[in-house]
């Protein structure tokens, strides 16, 4: 048993890494009352932003371009949406849509339609003495790239933040009451457009894990859904840093099993597997696991 | 006099728009150093410069953007952010395919059920999210994206499972019936009659829309919920509720005709994302049915046009998604700007209600 359990988790914190790092960006923009569907968007800038960084700076340069992808789709969305008060959703729509026109027109132009698969340094794992000889758990926990130990800190450390400090709580005071907030003499805009570029910033790091930690390579299209997703895994996790790393894991899960069964050659119908964890957050949505409340001012017209 | 005027701004818009795309088309090609004249030539032989593109490449793509735009224009009136349009397209396909391979002797009749069973499915599709919204408060912006992967792996299912055809070779469903499909104009390649059954919608849509009581009601809940409901008396859920459902439903018809009329079987890829580009199609033409027929034409020339300029010039098709999305930008922020010179002036006679 242990033997297929460890591959089947480290497959399982594999594909939840991107996605709680994208869907903990998404949780600090919704908990400031708006909603970026542009996430999708900044995953792939990131992940092109990656291969562009990494030839010129090795993996460093990599996370580096790729934290610089995800931002400049925040800045977008930011600019778009709290300077010239587009609507949100359209403009989250619109910021997607640029992304895979323009990382695939430039990756078309600089490297050829062909597709000659262009090759990115990656960051293997490390292990962490002491931890990764845990029993049945520790070699796929601990075993791991760098960004995914920063995945594992960072959930802990915004749940801290952001029902703990009083930046935290006034942030999310902004996602109920904006305007109670605003009177309160919480400065709103500032921490509106610091709050957006920080979910670019940690969407495009999760494109650069799909480049750098995983792949190695930069695909068109490769964010393949993860910012949807992500916005799921917000709900799923009821807009709580540990809720949502714990929904990432879930879908991360989801998708090892479809693997893990077609390992094992089981032929029963794996979309079953794929669309179990949007079931369960439409269900999420419905209430039925508890009250999963949404900040009261998410998605309202600015 | 006043629709007179209203007519020219119109087509000054419309001119404009299409002097706007052209521009950015110009402006990227030179950017990427790309043989501008062997692209727009290209562009311009792929969509409508010969017959062959008019009628097989742009009319036919054409079909499914014009009743995807209906559908999030009608939503978007009233207010509901069905960005669920693609999936509400796959369920539509699913559901034609289905009665269209179930009851394969049943001729011409076949083909009307099947056109019927694809509005009840993207109808349905689309009413789980109208149900969630109404009776739960959930954003249906969220809830459409989780609706669209599960169509789209509910049609992986059928076309490896149910519905997959005899030789379980290939990921798709057996092909339809002769009887069953959309007939085509005699002398116009791949074009079929599903050209009419989308104008015919649209404009039925726009009449309703400007001319009925109804549709007056949709557009009030979509300006300003708490207005209609308090004075106008207008049942703001239902209305909303049901506006939901017929966007549904037109996107269900487009994906009943795409399988009826142009893949004759179900297959996971059945929409290139139709049910997206219909947001940039819908707002181009300022929500109003009537101008999504030119807006559609426009997006379904570009995009087939994108096909050509890659395999003639060497231009990344991709293009198209960037002028799209340039597009919806500046739509948006035109829009945002007018409505605050338009709220700046409010402010100066009636305060603006806490929101």
């Amino acid at each position: 048993m242990s033997g297929a359990l460890t591959p089947f988790l480290a497959a399982t914190i594999r594909t939840a890494t991107p996605l709680a790092l994208a869907a903990l960006g998404e949780l600090v923009v919704e908990s400031a009352g708006l909603i970026n569907i542009g996430l999708e968007g900044a995953i792939l800038a990131g992940a092109f932003g990656a291969l562009a960084g990494a030839a010129a700076g090795g993996v460093a340069g990599g996370y580096l371009g790729a934290m610089l992808g995800g931002l400049l789709i925040g800045s977008l969305f930011a600019f778009s949406v709290l300077v010239l008060r587009a609507d949100q959703i359209i403009t989250g729509m619109a910021l997607t849509l640029l992304s895979v026109g323009a990382t695939g027109t430039l990756y078309r132009a600089w490297f050829g339609a062909a597709g000659v698969s262009l090759s990115a340094p990656t960051s293997g794992p490390r292990a962490i003495p002491g931890l990764v000889a845990l029993p049945l758990v520790g070699e796929a926990l601990f075993r791991q790239p760098l960004v995914t130990y920063f995945a594992y800190l960072l959930a802990p450390a915004l749940a801290w933040w952001l029902f703990r400090t009083h930046a935290g709580l006034a942030l999310r005071a902004i996602g109920e009451r904006p305007e109670a907030a605003a009177t309160a003499g919480v400065p709103v805009a500032r921490m509106r457009t610091l709050a957006v570029l920080t979910g670019g910033l940690l969407g495009g790091l999760a494109g650069g894990t799909l480049v750098l930690a995983q792949a190695g390579t930069f695909v068109e299209n490769m964010s393949a859904g993860r910012g949807f997703i992500a916005l799921a895994i917000v709900v799923l996790g009821r807009w709580r840093p540990l809720g949502v790393a714990l929904g990432a894991l879930l879908f991360g899960a989801a998708s090892a099993m479809q693997y893990a069964f077609q390992a094992m050659g089981w032929t029963a119908p794996y979309q079953i597997f794929l669309a179990t964890p949007y079931l369960l957050t439409l269900a999420a949505l419905a209430g039925a696991m508890g009250r999963a409340r949404a900040p009261a001012a998410l998605g309202r017209p600015l | 006099m006043v629709a007179r005027s209203h007519a020219i701004r119109s087509v000054i818009v419309a001119l404009g728009a299409v002097g706007g795309i052209l521009a950015a088309i110009v402006l990227l090609l030179m950017l990427g150093r790309y043989d501008v004249a062997a692209a727009l030539d290209a562009l311009w032989t792929g969509s409508v410069g010969s017959w062959y593109a008019l009628t097989s490449a742009t009319l036919v793509r054409a079909i499914p953007l014009m009743l995807t735009g209906c559908a999030i224009a009608v939503a978007f009136r009233a207010g509901v952010f069905n960005i669920g349009a693609e999936g509400q397209l796959l369920a539509g396909g699913a559901g034609a395919a289905a009665i269209a391979l179930g009851i394969p002797d049943a001729g011409s009749i076949a083909l009307l059920l099947a056109l019927t069973a694809g509005v009840l499915a993207g109808a349905a599709w689309a009413g789980i999210a109208a149900w969630l919204r109404r009776r739960f408060g959930v954003l249906e912006v969220i809830s459409t994206i989780m609706l669209n992967f599960l169509a789209l792996y509910a049609v992986s299912f059928l076309v490896r499972g149910p519905l997959q055809e005899p030789t379980h070779a290939y990921p798709q469903s057996s092909s339809i019936a002769a009887a069953a499909r959309l007939a085509r104009f005699p002398g116009a390649g791949r074009l079929h009659v599903g050209l009419v059954i989308a104008l015919a919608a649209t404009l039925c849509l726009g009449w309703l829309l400007r001319h009925t009581a109804a549709g007056f009601r949709l557009m009030a809940v979509g300006e300003s919920p708490t207005a209609a409901a308090s004075a106008g008396q207008i049942d703001v859920g239902r209305v909303s509720t049901r506006a939901f459902i017929t966007s549904g439903a037109l996107a269900g018809l487009a994906g009943a005709i795409e399988v009826l009329g142009v893949t004759y079987a179900l297959y996971e890829d059945l929409s290139p994302g139709y049910g997206y580009t219909a947001i940039a199609v819908a707002l181009l033409a300022g929500l109003d049915p009537w101008r999504i027929v030119p807006t559609a034409f426009l997006f379904a020339a570009l995009e087939a046009g994108a096909g050509a300029m890659q395999r003639d010039a060497g231009v990344p098709s991709t293009l198209v998604a960037v002028i799209e999305a340039l597009l919806i930008l500046g739509v948006v922020t035109a829009q945002a700007i007018r409505h605050k010179r338009a709220g700046d002036e409010m402010n100066l006679t009636i305060a603006e209600p806490e929101t």
